[in-house]
């Protein structure tokens, strides 16, 4: 019988919904509500500040973390919710599916790697 | 694929409503939809920044628009609704052991939600000092 591929998969969910329960409220509350609302001022925000932090590399895995993860939690779950609603779809949509968290997680990795180097 | 078919029962598109463990599955489900849009925004907004200073505050100013607010906040409700559930699940995940004894599951929710303090409260110092 041929190994499924499934743990891999339900290992980077299980990574992702760590990082999506215990990061990204504060990642939403700062980056979409209290600097865009000026409760943050700008200047602990600005373009300087960031760019030094994405070209460290303890901010960078910390960027590409709170990026990356979740996607795998969420591409797993909604390709799983398809089959919810009577879609059961076969394994070029698995791909799709999991190709576009892929996809998220190496471009994430482009660029926080070519502002490292 | 195979060329057995088998049997399939005919839900309508509304089965969840129905049934308030499957609402709510369906909505914890559903938290996937925003959390990705905003993982999405993120590396927008990291591709903005290695552009150079105008194109991240061009981002910046762009997420300040009502749309993007509603969205943010209507995010983070969601996601926190995905936490909660991801925490009461937890103890069922984690068999953690102390010598003879299982740790209790209300240590380790009470835990989870004691590092989403912390980590909240350091993202937060994190960006103002």
């Amino acid at each position: 019988m041929k190994r499924s591929n499934e743990p891999v998969f339900w290992g980077m969910f299980g990574a992702g919904g760590m990082v999506a329960a215990l990061f990204t409220p504060i990642a939403i509350l700062i980056t979409g509500l209290l600097v865009p609302m000026g409760i943050i001022p700008g200047e602990q925000f600005s373009y300087e500040r960031l760019l030094a932090f994405s070209q460290h590399w303890l901010g960078a895995a910390v960027i590409w973390i709170v990026i990356s993860l979740p996607l795998w939690l969420c591409m797993h779950r909604l390709y799983h919710t398809l089959h919810d609603f009577g879609i059961h779809a076969g394994n070029l949509v698995k791909a799709l599916f999991y190709g576009v968290a892929f996809a998220g997680s190496i471009a994430c990795a482009t660029l926080l790697l070519l502002g490292l180097v | 694929m195979s060329k057995r078919k088998p049997y399939e029962r005919k839900m309508g598109a509304t089965w969840w409503l129905k049934n308030t463990f499957h609402t709510k599955y369906i909505i914890r489900e559903g938290s996937s939809l925003v959390i990705a849009i905003y993982s999405f925004v993120l590396l927008f907004g990291l591709f903005r920044l290695s552009q150079g200073a105008e194109a991240f505050n061009g981002w910046v100013e762009a997420m300040s628009q009502p749309g993007w607010i509603v969205f943010h906040l209507l995010s983070l409700a969601w996601t926190l609704y995905h936490s909660i559930t991801w925490f009461s699940l937890a103890p069922k995940a984690a068999n953690i052991w102390l010598g003879q004894k299982r740790v209790p599951d209300s240590w380790i929710v009470s835990g989870m939600y004691g590092a989403l303090a912390v980590i909240s409260l350091a993202g937060l110092i994190l960006v103002l000092i």
